[in-house]
């Protein structure tokens, strides 16, 4: 039995959301969230980032416009979304069925610190995707719930918004390759095949 | 009373061509993605966009959001355009490492403020510091300051961008936009 007031564990969560990920296509927030996603594996398919921050979100938006048959899942930080926190409304205006955002949420800027965000204080980044117009936006406290959010971001039926309660722990660094053209190109190869070296 | 049926200025301009000519160019050049923060300069390219079925036309509540998005786009497949104003320019500093760290192809179409003619004081700062924040950042930069110079240098620039995977950002001068000025509309 799960305890609700028990916070969730960051690797847990990333490991169920990318169970069976079959051909979905992951945009990783810098710092903590990029390490989660490599720790579950490094990937061709996954598109971790090392800086831009605020950027993930909105990468993955143009990513699920381009490939509308593909799913996309972000996984990034509460201190990444907020950054792009107006990148909610713009997403929320376009509604791409195949995106889903899950923001690992320890409250605390993890590289730095360990400094308290906005979300410590009270700020609700699922209720700002709720009133934004993101539809199916939900706090995950349980692993029942982040295994629902794992299903709607593989049925890619409406965008998702889900906020993961998660304990503020600080793992083992795992990294995946830091350089921005390997990443690109061999993200680029897995999706578009081998034309995507040529144009 | 005063006289209110609009009436053509003999002394108005034609409707400059060249937001056509730029929408062709983009066309060609296989754009998909176009995202903007609004510009009265950009209007009419912005009208041709939005009601072309095979684009997608995305408005951004910040201009940084656009180089995110179209790098998204980029790892899909498709080819996009980011059109912004010069304070827009601003907004986007830290996100232009995304493309140039990567490789990626990012082509900005800038109308400038804070140049030629400007009225308001509060638009100098950015617009003169537009070209060397982009240059700071690794994006080329070109400029066009007459109208028939603003398809061809787009073009310039759109074949750099998605040939060599590289930033590119035009500057539509003041001179081809045409400058305003809202004292004259205060007093009117």
């Amino acid at each position: 039995m799960t305890n609700p007031n028990a916070l969730l564990h960051r690797r847990d969560v990333v490991n169920e959301l990318l169970r069976d990920r079959g051909d979905i296509l992951v945009i990783a927030g810098l710092g903590a969230p990029n390490w989660d996603v490599s720790a579950a594996g490094d990937h061709a398919n996954n598109f971790p980032l090392w800086g831009a921050m605020g950027a993930a979100a909105m990468m993955g938006l143009g990513l699920a416009l381009a490939q509308p048959k593909r799913k996309v899942l972000v996984i990034t930080g509460d201190g990444e979304m907020l950054m792009g926190i107006g990148s909610l409304a713009t997403i929320a205006v376009e509604k791409p069925p195949n995106l889903t955002i899950a923001v690992l949420d320890n409250e605390r800027f993890g590289e730095t610190g360990m400094q308290k965000t906005h979300t410590a204080s009270g700020v609700d980044l699922a209720g700002m995707a709720l009133a934004a117009g993101i539809r199916t936006s939900q706090t995950v406290r349980t692993m029942e719930q982040v295994t629902e959010i794992r299903d709607l971001a593989h049925q890619g039926k409406g965008t998702v918004f889900a906020l993961m309660k998660i304990n503020p722990e600080a793992l083992v660094f795992t990294l995946p390759p830091a350089d921005g053209v390997i990443l690109t190109t061999r993200f680029r190869q897995s999706v578009l095949g081998d034309e995507a070296l040529y144009n | 009373m005063a006289e209110t049926t609009a009436k053509p200025n003999p002394a108005s301009p034609p409707l400059p061509s060249w937001p056509d000519d730029v929408y062709r160019i983009l066309k060609e050049a296989g754009v998909k993605q176009v995202a903007m923060v609004p510009d009265a300069g950009h209007s009419r390219l912005i009208r041709a966009f939005d009601a072309d079925p095979e684009t997608r036309l995305v408005t951004l509540t910040t201009e940084e959001e656009g180089v995110a998005m179209l790098a998204g786009a980029w790892l899909g497949g498709q080819r996009g355009v980011l059109l912004l104003q010069s304070s827009g320019v601003g907004n986007c500093i830290n996100m232009l490492s995304l493309p140039a760290i990567c490789h990626m192809p990012l082509l900005m179409l800038v109308t400038m403020r804070g140049d030629w003619g400007e009225f308001n004081p509060w638009q100098i700062p950015m617009g003169q510091g537009t070209q060397a924040s982009l240059e700071a950042m690794g994006v080329i930069v070109t400029r066009a300051d007459t109208p028939d110079d603003v398809a061809p240098t787009v073009w310039g620039a759109a074949n750099l961008a998605f040939n060599t995977w590289r930033p590119a950002a035009v500057l539509i001068g003041q001179r081809v936009l045409g400058a305003k000025n809202f004292k004259e509309l205060a007093r009117k």
